[in-house]
């Protein structure tokens, strides 16, 4: 969006991903019986409509709610997850449009680190060949320097290097959780989607990391979507930030503009919420009203049943994404002239 | 909240685990004290790899060869028992603990969870596990369960298999299926790393209701600070398997009286400026199977001497205030303390 065409480095136009989870055969008979027609196959909208352009070198923070769809976007985008709908470039070109050697470049270049390493990490193999195996087999390095290689990138992210002959079950949480990061970094990535990838390091520790990733982003011009609820870590390392709300994106802003100054309500309402370091007890309060559910979106607006600025229009009609500024863009109807609420800019 | 005035639930003395592995004896847990009492909420943080989730396992009597608990008590005195020492527990009697007055939130969601049974089936299965109950009690009792810690459309959800859910919506579950027994202890560890602050908020509401109306007692493993300091009455630090400050929230919180937890408290982003490099502690996490002799954090700290070279046994510094340091940093006026965070 910010980024014109050719200077985009991965640019998402009217991304879609659907789960279809089939009802089963006990479900579809008691619908029959009793009529209430919750025998009918449940569709998960994870992420719809999703438009963004991610410029070389740049740092992207990815926030929302549980469930928004946060780490199916990423995975659309590192090619896990084929998209239901949308167009895809990859430096201009889509998938279609690239040789098969292109294809293979890209999927070398873009690497996750998921949110759930003990899932990713295959349990039968050593440490070393999880990191060194992937740069071997393309060529990046040579099978005499994989030791010293696996050797340089554990150290890198904090791991002991006497531990490369162990297995993932023999580390800890936040030991394994760099063991993802690592084997991500281990094969020279240009993009890395980092899917909550620093919350199950302690601080100094998930300092050291955020530290080594903005040092490669400066001198390597790594660019990073960078999923994280933690807002904090958002803001130290963010160039620009995405909001995500059920699927949708409802704002994309620089990120000292956004904590300076968030547009949409939702994003109000999140940044209200950061908890800061206290010394006294928190009162923690319920969630009010119900949590909208992406198996029954509500219409209009998704945020309306939650929006203390809501108004008719809401219900029905959807907010498209649209500028509000330099490089800033919401999904709100309240930025149309004629609906700014009273005393409220 | 004091300890000593409180009836005490979890007692834990020396207590050891290591892993026999065949580059050495791996100490994950080494001279452990720990006290907890009934309805208390303990925060424990610590370094990556300083032993928390190992802590938890042996508390539950999880830890399997080459892991083996090497030495100390884990005195539990639940409803009906009476100086029970966990260690020695039968691992029938263990079985029977487990999930009804003892339940742990695993780290990786997916070890409390079957990948190939939907949701229901589970959760049902782990309140019939010890309680005579129908299969419709259960099962609505799981649907508020599962509402309770935000997960929208539960009744639908119940019927989903744990890959169908968001990293976040599992953990959910998780803390659900601990929560359904109202058991006298959970260790939770970290439960809400995916989780967003509005959703979180839910659950630390729910969580600290279950403990002021059921006296529940909580260890809470998380590296939030923000959120332990709001959430937990106490605070454990951890470094290379031992504890090395606990107080109260507040004293720890506001005046860190050891250097590695002054040093964590220096690396909070938010103590930071935005977009420079954050401060780190510097130096390495030391081996766990190659410890330095006397104090572990030695080659990192700025305030080691040669006495340093010995080990540091747990000493007072203030009411309920405790550091394993021969230096300890020194305390300073409440009057100041303010100063030195931000709120
Ligand atoms: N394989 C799948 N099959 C069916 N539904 C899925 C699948 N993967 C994700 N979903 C659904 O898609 C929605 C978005 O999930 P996603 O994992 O992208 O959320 P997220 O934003 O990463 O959340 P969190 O912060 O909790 O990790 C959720 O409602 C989830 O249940
Ligand atoms: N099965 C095992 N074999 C050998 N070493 C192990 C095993 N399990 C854990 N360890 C080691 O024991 C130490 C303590 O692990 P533990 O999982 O308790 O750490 P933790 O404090 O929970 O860390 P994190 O915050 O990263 O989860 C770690 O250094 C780990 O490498
Ligand atoms: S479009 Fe309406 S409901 Fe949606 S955020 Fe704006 S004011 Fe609120
Ligand atoms: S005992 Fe010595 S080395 Fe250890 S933390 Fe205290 S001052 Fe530092
Ligand atoms: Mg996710
Ligand atoms: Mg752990």
């Amino acid at each position: 969006m910010t980024a014109s065409k050719s200077e985009a480095l991965l640019e998402l136009q009217g991304i879609s991903k659907r789960f279809v989870q089939r009802a089963d055969v006990a479900e579809k008979l008691t619908a029959k019986l009793t009529g209430n027609g919750k025998g009918a196959d449940r569709v998960v909208h994870a992420v719809d409509h999703v438009d963004l352009a991610i410029r070389r070198g740049e740092v992207v923070g990815l926030v929302g709610e549980s469930g928004c769809g946060k780490s199916t976007l990423g995975r659309v985008i590192t090619g896990i997850h084929p998209s239901t709908e949308g167009v895809m470039r990859w430096k201009g070109k889509t998938e279609s449009e690239m040789t098969g050697e292109e294809r293979h470049a890209m999927r070398l270049a873009v690497q996750m680190i998921f949110q759930d390493p003990m899932s990713s990490l295959n349990p039968r193999k050593q440490v070393r060949d999880i990191i060194g195996e992937a740069p071997l087999a393309h060529g990046l390095i040579k099978k005499d320097d994989i030791d010293s290689y696996v050797e340089q990138v554990m150290q890198r992210v904090g791991l002991d290097p006497t531990y490369k002959m162990r297995y993932p079950h023999q580390f800890s949480g936040g030991q394994r959780a760099r063991i993802g990061i690592a084997r991500a970094l281990a094969v020279q990535p240009e993009f890395l989607v980092c899917d909550e990838s620093v919350a199950a390091l302690d601080v100094s520790i998930q300092a050291q990391v955020i530290n080594l990733f903005m040092k490669l982003c400066h001198e390597l011009n790594l660019t990073f979507l960078f999923i994280s609820h933690d807002l904090g870590v958002v803001q130290h390392i963010s160039d620009r930030v995405v909001i995500m709300y059920l699927g949708r994106v409802v704002e994309v802003a620089p990120t000292e503009e956004l904590f300076k100054a968030p547009n949409h309500p939702y994003t109000k309402g999140l940044l209200s919420e950061i908890p800061r370091i206290a010394t006294q007890p928190r009162e923690f309060v319920p969630i009010k009203g119900e949590i909208p559910s992406p198996l029954h979106p509500p219409s209009g607006c998704h945020f309306h049943p939650r929006c203390p600025y809501a108004m008719d229009r809401c219900k029905t009609e959807r907010p498209v994404l649209k500028q509000i500024g330099t490089n800033r863009w919401s999904a709100c109807h309240l930025n149309d002239a004629d609906n700014k609420p009273a005393g409220n800019a | 909240m004091n300890t000593s005035t409180r009836s005490l639930l979890l007692e834990i003395n020396s207590l050891q685990t290591w892993f026999d592995t065949r580059a050495g004896t791996v100490k994950a847990v080494d001279g452990v004290d720990l006290t907890l009492a009934r309805g208390e909420i303990l925060g424990l943080v610590g370094e990556s790899g300083s032993g928390k989730s190992v802590m938890g396992y042996s508390i539950m009597r999880l830890i399997d060869l080459p892991g083996r608990i090497v030495g100390g008590s884990i005195k539990f005195y639940g409803e009906g028992t009476q100086n029970e020492d966990l260690v020695n527990a039968t691992s029938d009697r263990m079985r029977r603990l487990r999930g009804s007055h003892i339940a742990m939130i695993f780290q990786d969601p997916m070890m409390s969870l079957n990948p190939v049974l939907r949701i229901d089936t589970q959760m049902i299965e782990a309140i019939q596990a010890h309680a005579k109950v129908s299969n419709k009690v259960a099962r609505d009792r799981a649907r508020d369960m599962l509402g309770k810690v935000g997960i929208p459309s539960p009744e639908e959800r119940l019927q989903a298999y744990p890959h169908q859910f968001s990293g976040g919506m599992r953990q959910r579950v998780a803390i659900a299926t601990a929560m359904l027994n109202k058991p006298e202890l959970i260790i939770a560890d970290e439960p809400t790393t995916a989780l967003d602050v509005t959703v979180q908020a839910q659950i630390l509401y729910e969580v600290r209701k279950l403990c002021r109306e059921s006296g529940t007692a909580l260890i809470w493993i998380t590296h939030d600070i923000a959120l332990i300091s709001g959430l937990a009455d106490r605070i454990a630090v951890m470094y290379a398997g031992r504890v090395v400050e606990t107080g109260l929230v507040r004293d720890v919180i506001a005046a860190p009286r050891h250097p590695y937890t002054a040093g964590l408290m220096g690396s909070v982003p938010s103590n930071n400026p935005r977009g420079k490099p954050l401060r780190q502690i510097p130096g390495m996490t030391p081996s766990l199977s190659n410890l330095p002799k006397g104090c572990a954090f030695a080659p990192r700290c700025e305030r080691a001497t040669v006495t340093c070279q010995q080990v540091p046994q747990e000493s007072p510094v203030g009411a309920e205030h405790k550091v394993r340091c021969f230096h300890p940093i020194e305390s300073i006026p409440a009057q100041s303390r303010h100063d030195r965070i931000k709120v």
